[in-house]
């Protein structure tokens, strides 16, 4: 997996491409853990992500709960119809704000 | 039934994928399929790597069966005895706060999967899940 970022003021777009899977999920982890500190809008671009597992589902919640705990907004972008399916069957199409 | 054995080692998936691909590509499975069954066949292998063998290595058999009208696919291990198809179903309406991830890899192959079946014998955990093709 590639994880490319955007940092501009306030806002960071971060856009995946590949797999996000078991042994992708740390690098995004990473992202979250160490690349929010001020960040209030955080949007994650999939346009070429092609895979998702439940591994990738925790990293992307834990993205989620960090920035509801700082009153900031999350939102994914460019999901394909295989990953949707993924977020449907899993209720995590009601918890992200998909564009 | 083509069958492999592979370290339970979570930096094994990648062989594991493959393997699955190469039989999925010799039956000519639609792409959709090929990643139902990679997303499937990663959450039970993983499970299997993280939980099965908690004081020593062992290994994971996984067959492939494209013969038929379904594709099946089956893990045996002989790790710590474990029935995911017994395991609760996460709630999923709960809101990002409450979202717990536990047993969401194996809702998730509930879901995307005709079937689900655990046997215990010999001593060997074997999981077996199959989709129409």
């Amino acid at each position: 997996m590639e994880i490319k970022k955007n940092r501009e003021g306030a806002k960071l777009t971060v856009a995946l491409s590949g797999r996000l899977d078991t042994l992708t999920a740390p690098q995004m982890e990473e992202v979250v853990k160490g690349d929010l500190d001020g960040v209030t809008e955080l949007s994650i671009d999939l346009k070429d992500l092609t895979y998702v597992s439940s591994a990738g589902l925790r990293v992307l919640l834990m993205a989620q709960k960090t920035m509801n705990g700082k009153k900031g907004t999350m939102e994914i972008c460019n999901v394909c119809e295989d990953i949707k399916e993924v977020f449907s069957i899993t209720g995590f199409a009601d918890i992200f704000t998909i564009k | 039934m083509t069958e492999k054995i592979f370290p339970a080692d979570i930096n094994e998936l990648a062989p594991v994928t493959v393997f699955l691909e190469e039989e999925l590509d010799k039956a000519e499975a639609n792409p959709k399929l090929m990643v139902t069954f990679a997303v499937a066949l990663e959450e039970l292998f993983v499970n299997v790597a993280h939980y099965a063998y908690p004081d020593s290595k062992g290994t994971v058999k996984i067959g492939i069966d494209t013969s038929g009208d379904s594709i099946v696919v089956q893990l045996t291990d002989s790790g710590v005895p474990f029935n995911p198809v017994a395991m609760p179903d996460p709630d999923i309406t709960e809101s990002a706060e409450e979202r717990k991830i536990g047993g969401l890899g194996i809702y998730m192959v509930k879901k995307s999967m005709d079937s689900m079946t655990y046997e215990y014998k010999d001593n060997q955990n074997i999981l077996t899940i199959s989709k129409r093709k």
